[in-house]
């Protein structure tokens, strides 16, 4: 649905993204994740035709989003980051509004209006306007306006930027449901959301791509991919640790004391899971065990780990 | 075109929607209707060569305030696009740069259209109550109108190019009061310099707004001045189009 070659955008003595390659499969629902400046909007803004790429080529449904611009705008619903509105206008004259501009009339337009009001539940707002309407209202007219002309792909530059978590559920749910007939590109900094609603995740840090991935594999691939705690009471902790190491799959151990007890975090091979073995061994040690807990590492440790890894 | 008519309905909306439409409606009425009183009151003094329409359309102070409409009713028109981000909503739908453009100047057009409907009342009003002409013929009505329609074309084109350079409204009012400004005084260097060399007065005259209006109110409609406003305002608007699309790209 996308896809996109050598994209590289400069401007004058700074260069935004550079040499981007990726592409998104009809259907997919796919995370584009980034630190603040990383490139993300500029991307966004390139693949819905509102900025010429400086080399390298893009493409919407096969269509080129420079050379055959309007076509592709045709299969586009675009919904910038701050969802920029005219608060002059009123929901419903609004919805009309754009609803003509792409193309819809007559009795097909009055449906699509409705339709989209529904799902975004703005029925009970249609007549207000848009300068009164709060945040998470806003929002939601920005993603009714991408909706309208049903396209195939939703470019969403943060969407739950500045909601309370109400809202964001909200629109996560809404986006969740979206997901059933659009392809989706979204832009968040809400790791979490990604994590429960995308199939796979593009991680963007100073115009390149340094990940691209299901997060399942993002967060297994990380050199912290989770670890297990182990809070037990050895008689000689550091013999104890030597014996931990001993097992197969543990890669590294840490100790350290807790009264009593000692602690042990242990790095493990990705993919395996030892804690059977880590029993068997501590009931054969005779040690008293109060904690052994698997924890799995968070999208958003891989995404520091990624975006600030080769900090300078 | 149907999308440049829906283009134009929300431009036409959105200027009637700005408080600023209805000081500038005031303002010129106040300022029409002042110099409709001053043309009567000078025609009054006794008998006179010149008709009510040509002492209405050919005062200083009325060219003077005709100025200054332009600022408040251009400086929007892409300043707040930009300004809010809907640009960027806008330029992402199937729409074409020029149809943008063409929407936006048009809008404006209607608007200054909408500016001038009430001032046919003055004269019909004058015609009724004293039963004289208010022009020679009917040719100095519509020269006149004619002429306004053409100067404003002009002008509100140079306003929307001023918009289209920044996205802060204030600066786009004042790059077009300069530019209409300078446009509109440097018109009248024969009247403040008598001495100037022939070819400068003649080059001067060519783009003289008020001996335009000097001829058209008198019914003398000159083809020559319909192809100076025609070509000027397609440059501007033309020149426009190049400056929206090089801001956009290059932000």
């Amino acid at each position: 649905m996308i896809k996109v070659e050598n994209l590289t955008k400069r401007y004058a003595g700074f260069t935004a993204i550079e040499d981007l390659n990726f592409e998104v499969e009809k259907g997919e629902i796919v995370g584009f994740l980034g630190p603040n400046g990383a490139g993300k909007s500029t991307t966004m803004r390139i693949l819905s035709s509102y900025l010429p790429p400086t080399s390298g080529r893009a493409s919407i449904a096969g269509y080129d989003v420079f050379h055959q611009s309007m076509e592709a705008r045709r299969h586009l619903g675009y919904m910038p980051e701050n969802v920029p509105l005219y608060p002059e206008m009123r929901v419903k004259e609004y919805l009309d509004y754009r609803g003509a501009l792409k193309e819809l009339r007559g009795s097909r337009l009055r449906e699509r209006v409705g339709d989209v009001a529904a799902l975004c539940s703005l029925s009970g707002v249609m007549n207000r306007l848009i300068g009164s309407l709060s945040k998470g209202y806003r929002q939601r007219v920005g993603l009714a306006d991408t909706l309208l002309s049903s396209p195939d792909l939703l470019i969403l530059d943060e969407p739950t930027i500045g909601l309370d978590p109400n809202q964001i559920r909200q629109v996560r749910e809404l986006i969740r449901n979206l997901a059933r007939h659009h392809t989706i590109l979204l832009s968040t900094h809400i790791l979490p959301e990604v994590e429960m609603i995308c199939k796979r995740v593009i991680i963007i840090n100073r115009g390149r791509i340094e990940a691209a991935d299901t997060p399942e594999n993002l967060v297994a691939s990380m050199r912290s991919a989770g670890g297990i705690r182990l809070e037990a009471r050895p008689e000689d902790p550091a013999a104890a640790k030597e014996q931990l190491l001993s097992i197969k799959s543990i890669r590294e151990v840490s100790l350290e004391a807790a009264g009593e007890w000692s602690r042990f975090t242990l790095r493990v091979e990705p993919g395996s899971d030892p804690r059977e073995e880590l029993w068997r061994l501590a009931s054969d040690r005779r040690w008293s065990v109060r904690e052994l807990s698997w924890r799995r590492a968070t999208l958003e440790e891989a995404f520091v780990e990624l975006t600030l890894g080769d900090e300078p | 075109m149907r999308k440049f008519l829906i283009l134009l309905s929300r431009e036409v909306r959105a200027s009637f929607c700005a408080p600023t439409a209805y000081i500038v409606l005031c303002f010129f009425l106040l300022l029409t209707g002042f110099n409709f009183y001053m043309g009567i009151s000078l025609l009054s003094r006794g008998p006179s060569e010149v008709t009510v329409v040509e002492a209405f359309f050919n005062s200083i102070p009325f060219w003077i305030g005709f100025i200054l409409i332009f600022p408040p009713v251009t400086m929007r028109v892409f300043s707040e696009e930009m300004k809010l981000g809907t640009l960027e909503t806008l330029m992402t739908a199937p729409v074409r740069p020029w149809q943008v453009v063409l929407a936006k100047f048009c809008g404006a057009m209607v608007f200054y259209i909408v500016l001038w409907l009430p001032s046919f009342l003055y004269f019909i009003v004058f015609e009724q109550i004293t039963g004289t002409q208010a022009a020679q013929a009917t040719g100095a009505y519509l020269g006149s109108y004619l002429l306004l329609l053409l100067v404003g074309m002009f002008f509100i084109s140079l306003g929307c190019f001023a918009s289209a350079l920044t996205q802060d409204q204030i600066v786009a009012a004042v790059i077009s009061f300069c530019m209409i400004a300078l446009f509109f005084f440097a018109g009248l260097l024969s009247f403040f310099s008598p001495n100037a060399a022939p070819v400068l007065r003649d080059i001067v005259s060519y783009f003289s707004t008020l001996e335009h209006m000097g001829e058209f109110s008198k019914g003398i409609l000159d083809s020559r001045r319909l192809v100076f406003y025609g070509s000027a305002t397609c440059v501007m608007l033309i020149l426009t189009h190049y400056v929206f699309q090089f801001r956009r790209w290059k932000a």
